[in-house]
């Protein structure tokens, strides 16, 4: 590429020999033009007759030496370029539309304070509203009177109950050998390892089988819905139903809230199973104790009211992982990103919620003495 | 693109398809279609819904493989090709999806700049002005921190073609480039495509059922049909309205108007 320029008489004759592809080190157009004003030149033509090859680049400095130069009163005239980048020039300096300038200016510190509270009001009202709508189609379910379909509450029952027992076991296997193991460790300075039959069975069928299965399907079914719903919402599915007047916390939240308060309590007989025979892995196998005496101690150690605080526990979790996901789902904005921001704030927010309710649903037991 | 390729009137042959059939498993969607597309073309893939017309896109553009069949672009054999020269091959073609196909997460300078920093060797500063001229040229100046959801739909396939422009391609196929948009958006794209096709020589490869579009920017075309799973109509869309090959194409390039009406 080459790039000479002539002046006489207050004019500048450009002259653009031979190719200009991927051309990276052209003259600056600003300073170009700042010369041109220092010089009192006030015209630009070009001789573009030895032009070879071309490509955007030469685009890029013709473009922003004519926006420039109009600015300065320069007259940049484009007229003896070859006609296409002539046409093309014209075509990017045409302004179709200007764009509204976009404020990002900072509240100050109170204003902003008031802003994010009102901001945690309304999101804390929507979500005690969804809570509502949620309650009352649970009342038009019981009725028989929800608009859902038996599909779709099947669909989700079968996703979230046999789909999910190859993770389920996997974890719970392995939770019940860690917590063994754990046990062991301090058990065995005194002697009394074979508590450790005690120690899974208790942690197991009370909390740790609940919670493994809370965390386990916020992960899994829970982000399924929010990414589903979200994506039902980007595709307007969701405003469909609601122009055809029919509520979404019936079509939607009530056969994945039902299905997997339904799956959840089985699940975490399973978790509690398998939770126990991983124990009885590291007991017999490393511990040596014989499984005769393992399994004594387990029954010894296994009360219908651990399993049923167990069993409470995972119901609860079921609710608050289904209508987290759902509630992310539908409140989910319209671009690919929201589905991915509704997934995590569902999953996180299950989380939350879970141990947030462990903790209160802990305190009672304890002052009820179960 | 050389001054002396501009002037010339002879054209060279873009994309030689030789009998395509697209197919999903054992669900055939067109047979044996073969069409030449010639450089600095406007070339048309029309027809009803479900004819396959997208289907061929996505083989054209090497997001599905033809079921039987052939395609060369610019004298290479882009079906046969290694997935590197497949990837070099598309590097001088742009697409402009259906709905723009933007990155949400990114604004509308960083989604042109994308294939600019990965594919050239221009500077930041470099980049970022070329950018401003690709969404200049298509009447977005100044839109450069605008994210994809603070513009319309119109606005959005714009950008998506200033994305597509992004490298210069040879070649630029578009995705039914004016559905959703209303008649005065529709137009302005389609002039938007005839001044690009003219000023920049590039050749484009649009899926559309536009009447309107078709005939004002198409200068060859193949019309697909989904009962004969066949081409059954090839050339420039005014010429095929003039002297209809079938009933088939008369019916389309018609809406459906009666012969003797």
């Amino acid at each position: 590429m080459q790039f000479e320029q002539t002046a006489e008489n207050n004019k500048v004759t450009i002259t653009l020999r031979g190719d200009y592809i991927a051309c990276n080190n052209a003259p600056s157009p600003a300073h170009f033009i700042a010369d041109l004003k220092e010089k009192n030149i006030n015209k630009v033509v070009f001789s573009a007759k030895e032009l070879g090859a071309w490509d955007s680049s030469l685009v890029v400095f013709l473009f922003y030496l004519a926006k420039l130069g109009n600015a300065a009163d320069i007259d940049i005239n484009l007229k003896t370029l070859p006609k296409n980048l002539e046409r093309l020039i014209n075509l990017a300096l045409k302004v179709d539309r200007k764009p509204q300038s976009k404020h990002l200016s900072r509240l100050p510190f109170l204003e902003s304070l008031g802003e994010h509270t009102l901001v945690i009001i309304e999101a804390s009202l929507k979500s005690i509203r969804f809570v509502k709508g949620i309650l009352k189609s649970f009342v038009r379910f019981c009725k028989s009177k929800a608009i859902m379909r038996k599909v779709d509450f099947l669909f989700a029952l079968e996703d979230c109950t046999y789909k999910a027992v190859g993770i389920v076991s996997l974890v719970s296997f392995m939770v019940g050998l860690i917590l063994a193991f754990v046990g062991a460790i301090q058990l065995k300075a005194f002697g009394a390892q074979i508590y450790v039959a005690s120690l899974v069975a208790i942690g197991m069928l009370r909390i740790m089988g609940a919670i493994m299965m809370g965390i386990i399907m916020a992960g899994r079914t829970g982000a399924s819905y929010a990414a589903t719903i979200g994506t039902m919402q980007v595709n307007e599915e969701i405003d469909a139903l609601k122009t055809m007047g029919i509520p979404i916390s019936d079509f939607l939240v009530i056969p994945r809230i039902t299905s997997l308060i339904i799956a959840m309590p089985f699940l975490t007989i399973l978790a509690d199973i398998m939770g126990i025979l991983g124990g009885a892995a590291v007991g017999i196998t490393i511990l040596g104790i014989s499984p005769q005496e393992y399994w004594q101690y387990t029954r010894d150690a296994l009360a219908f009211n651990d399993f049923f605080v167990g069993l409470f526990y995972s119901i609860v979790y079921g609710f608050i992982i289904a209508a987290c996901g759902c509630y992310y789902g539908i409140n989910c904005g319209r671009d690919a990103d929201s589905v991915g921001i509704a997934t995590t704030r569902a999953v996180v927010s299950a989380i939350v919620w879970m141990i947030v309710a462990t903790g209160i649903l802990t305190v009672i037991f304890e002052v009820l003495g179960i | 693109m050389t001054k002396d390729e501009h002037e010339q009137s002879g054209k060279s042959i873009k994309i030689k398809a030789t009998d395509i059939s697209v197919a999903y498993g054992d669900f055939v969607l067109l047979e044996n279609a073969s069409f030449e597309v010639k450089e600095r073309d406007i070339f048309i893939i029309m027809g009803g819904s479900g004819c396959g017309k997208s289907s061929l896109l996505r083989c054209l553009t090497g997001l599905m493989p033809p079921a039987t069949g052939s395609i060369e672009i610019s004298g290479v054999d882009f079906t046969a090709a290694d997935p590197l020269s497949r990837n070099k091959i598309m590097q001088k073609c742009g697409i402009l999806y259906q709905g723009g196909a933007l990155f949400s997460s990114m604004t509308l300078a960083e989604n042109i700049a994308l294939p600019l920093e990965q594919y050239s060797h221009y500077s930041k500063k470099m980049i970022a002005e070329l950018v401003s001229l690709k969404l200049a040229l298509v009447g977005l100046a100044g839109f450069e921190d605008f994210y994809p959801s603070e513009i319309s739909g119109g606005m959005k396939k714009r950008a998506g073609l200033a994305r597509a422009l992004a490298l210069d391609p040879d070649i630029l196929y578009c995705d039914e480039p004016s559905a959703g948009l209303d008649p005065i958006s529709s137009k302005l794209l389609d002039d938007l495509i005839m001044e690009l096709n003219q000023s920049l020589g590039t050749t484009f490869v649009i899926v559309t059922h536009e009447l309107a579009s078709i005939f004002t920017i198409g200068t060859n075309s193949i019309f697909l049909d989904a009962e004969t799973k066949r081409i059954m109509g090839k050339g420039n869309p005014q010429d095929l309205l003039k002297n209809p090959p079938n009933d088939a194409v008369f019916n389309f390039l018609t809406r459906g108007k009666d012969e003797n009406a």
